[in-house]
């Protein structure tokens, strides 16, 4: 391969390359690659086969699990004892990679933990502002015409604690976990709402769980026409518990609590409920007092994965940084990089297929001099929105009195920019810039 | 969204004719139910106090209730324990983060019997009787001096209560309503 010197020059400040650099040059830059994890002393020895490699190995489960080596790539749980209240369990986006949640490391948050649903006794209804009150079992749901769409799924929590007045040194577990994606399958809604009949009296409908809150949101009719699915499948296998087995409301793009798990009821009305969560919940204060009511839209947002707290950069050379993009308004669009704390940006490759309400993964090359660095990444959606820096948001929207437990949710609908430094020694920390 | 294609009506017609299906489109296999079937499951009540049901309560019979089954959680007289206080709270202006409770931020009151009716006491939900609900909610407007300690709320009083905050509310994206 013909070496173009033009590659390795730096796009914006602090090292950041063009990110067409690897496209063009494959395995040479690859070889060239650092990690974040890998370290340097294996090429001592001659090679010799591991033990491994001279027996049999094990057998094989009739469900797959993954490698010994990997067991520390978990969800962090807020509630693992089930005390009375609410359980969260968050997605380690610094472990992994590419844009598919797998289903173990899906995200979750239970309001009274994961019900038992037997699938052969559960029920789906919809009923008021239709022609005809109809009652689905899942093997009839099984047997409709169905779609799959890749869709984000994310908590109207999800980055709280980018709110606090001082940054948290925290994961992008902990910071960003409350947020997954994963291919659904299931039956358009609107194939059901053509046999039920809509009286066009209906604007909302009351969706309704079977998990013992009998948690219920209202969704405008629109909504539930446009792109909603009951969904059956997740990553090709029945919904996970915790993901609403054996069937969910899906609206992709917006707020997670409205995609409700475990559905058992459509109810159409007028008007919406107001209930517990749309009235309470997901209404955030703002500044003077008032609060934002029916939120909806999981705005244009993403955050830089690799390198990011927790993980140490093993000394200068070469790095990929990486991350999440995503929008409830089409598809991710551009996502600038910055190695300076903001003040130059670079472009950063999209990972194809860049899907529509989905996650996409940005990458950038970059060379770490060993000098400190402040990442960041900013993402546009195709409908024009650009992701805030964290200082409009803040403008807008407040900022926490104190520095709030990390758990915690001092607001809701956080989708600005977050920034790590990395330090001399390729610590990462988390940084307001 | 539609998955009918005009080349699949004729098709559909003959599945109507052969089977008797009411359904013009589509699989059919919905099965059609009664209102009266649904009446257990169909607990939405809206902000109009549609859906409320039949009896009543007294902010003094919904105290006797509260320290039986809910002050374990929410604390004696509803001041907060290892779960919410469900009385008083701050002005909201105090900051993005103030805690939100029923005096300070709930914008109806028919919110407050819906959750306990639905989702309460947390290890038993749906377990108090539509009476027990109405005291509950009576007591805890009574204690938060939004209706007073001798008024009685059932479907017709309920709805009527003003909350402080029912106009503290900007709809975020009212064009995807």
């Amino acid at each position: 391969m013909k070496t173009d010197p033009s590659r390795w020059q730096p796009v914006a400040g602090n090292g950041l390359l063009d990110r067409r650099a690897f496209l063009r040059s494959g395995a040479a830059v690859a070889a060239a690659m650092s990690a974040y994890t890998l370290t340097r002393a294996a090429a001592a020895e001659p090679l010799a086969d591991d033990p491994w490699s001279t027996v049999p190995g094990a057998t094989v489960p009739d469900y797959g699990v993954r490698s010994r080596f990997e067991k520390n790539v978990v969800r962090t749980l807020s509630n693992p004892k089930a005390e009375p209240r609410t359980q969260h369990a968050r997605t380690p986006h610094h472990l992994l990679h590419g844009t598919t949640t797998p289903n173990g490391l899906h995200f979750v948050i239970s309001h009274a933990g994961d019900p038992d649903v037997d699938p052969d006794r559960h029920r789906l209804v919809i009923h008021g502002l239709v022609k005809r009150p109809l009652v689905f079992t899942l093997e009839a749901l099984a047997r409709y015409p169905m779609v799959s769409r890749v869709s984000f799924v994310e908590c109207g929590g999800n980055s709280a604690p980018m709110f606090s007045r001082e940054p948290i040194q925290a994961s992008v577990q902990a910071l960003h976990g409350l947020c997954s994606c994963a291919e659904w399958t299931g039956v358009p809604l609107s194939v059901l709402l053509d046999e039920t009949g809509i009286d066009p009296k209906a604007k909302w409908l009351i969706a309704e769980g079977a998990d013992a809150p009998a948690l219920s949101r209202s969704v405008p009719m629109t909504k539930a026409l446009d792109d909603a699915m009951i969904a059956l499948y997740q990553n090709g296998e029945r919904l996970m518990p915790g993901n609403g087995y054996p069937m969910r409301l899906l609206l992709p793009g917006w707020e997670g609590n409205m995609n409700v798990k475990w559905l058992r009821r459509l109810k159409l009305v007028e008007a919406p409920a107001m209930s517990y969560y749309e009235a309470r919940t997901y209404a955030p204060i703002l500044p003077n007092g008032k609060a934002y009511q029916f939120f909806f839209l999981q705005e244009v947002k993403s955050f830089i994965t690799h390198p990011s707290f927790g993980l140490k950069l093993n000394g200068p050379g070469f790095y990929e940084i990486s991350g999440i993009a995503y929008s409830a308004s089409g598809r991710i669009s551009k996502v600038m990089v910055s190695a300076d704390g903001g003040s130059t940006w670079a472009q950063a490759a999209l990972q194809e297929p860049v899907l529509s309400k989905a996650f996409t993964r940005f990458r950038a090359p970059w060379r770490w001099d060993g000098g400190p660095a402040v990442l960041q990444s900013r993402a546009w959606d195709e409908a024009g929105n650009a992701q805030p820096t964290r200082a409009q948001i803040v403008a807008q929207r407040g900022q926490a009195r104190g520095v709030p437990p990390v758990t915690g949710f001092p607001s809701q609908h956080y989708n600005g920019v977050t920034s790590w430094a990395v330090e001399r020694d390729g610590e990462v920390k988390h940084v307001y810039a | 969204m539609s998955t009918r294609k005009p080349a699949n009506c004729a098709c559909a017609l003959a599945l109507v004719l052969a089977w008797g299906v009411a359904f013009a489109e589509g699989p059919g296999l919905g099965k059609p139910l009664e209102p009266a079937e649904i009446a257990a499951w169909d607990i939405s009540i809206m902000p109009d106090g549609t859906g409320l049901p039949p009896g009543g309560g007294t902010p003094a019979q919904g105290e006797h209730i509260y320290a039986q089954k809910c002050a374990v959680c929410h604390g004696e007289n509803a001041k907060g324990g290892v779960n919410a206080a469900l009385v008083g709270g701050r002005a909201l202006t105090s900051g993005i983060d103030t805690p939100k409770t029923i005096a300070n931020f709930w914008p109806y009151s028919t919110t407050v019997f819906d959750f306990i009716r639905r989702a309460m006491p947390w290890q038993q939900p749906r377990s108090l009787t539509d009476n027990e609900v109405y005291a509950l909610t009576a007591y805890i407007l009574a204690e938060n001096k939004l209706i007073g300690q001798d008024d009685s709320m059932n479907a017709e009083t309920l709805p009527k209560v003003r909350m402080p905050n029912r106009d503290g509310f900007i709809i975020r994206f009212p064009d995807k309503i």
